[in-house]
């Protein structure tokens, strides 16, 4: 249970999320990634959250869902979510679901960093 | 007797449980047979997520309510010119022309309901039984990599 498919850290008051694994397609890990980004946002007043996809091949669009499901979260505590590094070919499953109109996408991690305003 | 758009000829058929080793075993089997004709990079990306979702959508809500050990039956068939995936659950089935469009502004934050129209999107075709159960795929090979 405590074996979490996260790497989470704070850089100077973001909290940057990184996938352990390539492939985010399983439902119960989804579940828990979903649960686990949720338990940060809820201990943040104003949640400033960059999520980077760097290790990541494929995803879901139960992953997108999830994706979805903590952005609205953080909207509702008027807080920020970047995500960046994303795979081309992932890209083109945001582009498809137009959901790259939904999110702050970026091409590197720096880039995500520097456009967190406040 | 199935019904003749969504049947696949001398295809190999499996029945599934909702485990996920299951079910990466065998998306990695077909993918690997594809690879054994070549298919590119982004068709084998195509077909891992449009088998996953069909998978995903026939255990999620086509078995919604029902005994979660059912199974569900995945047929294939592999060739250097197409890859032919159905998938066929046990429940009551649905209506895909009901499915709301999730790129509208108005769905774009709901968390569900992508499933099929990335099926759509990655697949040649797409098409259903008249009950809603069985899905057949098809992946033809783009004239690129041919």
């Amino acid at each position: 249970m405590s074996d979490s498919r996260l790497r989470i850290s704070d850089n100077s008051g973001i909290t940057v999320v990184e996938f352990v694994d390539r492939n985010i397609l399983d439902e119960a890990n989804i579940q828990a990634i979903n649960e686990e980004i949720t338990a940060v946002i809820e201990q943040a007043d104003t949640p400033k959250v960059l999520i980077s996809f760097s290790n990541v091949d494929h995803l879901s669009s139960a992953a997108l869902g999830a994706l979805i499901t903590i952005n609205n979260k953080i909207r509702e505590k008027t807080g920020q979510l970047h995500l960046a590094n994303i795979d081309p070919q992932i890209y083109e499953v945001f582009v498809i679901t137009r959901l790259n109109k939904l999110f702050n996408i970026h091409e590197t991690t720096d880039e995500a960093h520097a456009a967190f305003a406040g | 007797m199935s019904d003749p758009r969504t049947h696949i000829e001398d295809a190999t058929a499996v029945d599934l449980k909702r485990e996920r080793t299951q079910i990466s075993t065998l998306i990695d089997q077909i993918l690997a047979l594809a690879e054994t004709h070549n298919y590119g990079n982004s068709s084998l990306f195509a077909i891992r997520l449009a088998i996953e979702e069909a998978i995903t959508n026939a255990f999620e809500h086509g078995h919604e309510g029902l005994d979660p050990s059912l199974s569900i039956r995945v047929e294939y068939a592999v060739t250097p010119n197409q890859i032919q995936i159905a998938i066929e659950d046990q429940g009551p089935g649905f209506s895909p022309d009901a499915l709301p469009d999730p790129t509208l502004l108005e769905n774009l934050s709901k968390p569900s309901g992508r499933g099929v129209m990335l099926m759509q999107a990655y697949m040649s075709t797409v098409e259903f039984n008249p009950a809603g159960n069985r899905v057949k795929m098809c992946y033809c090979r783009p004239a690129e990599s041919a």
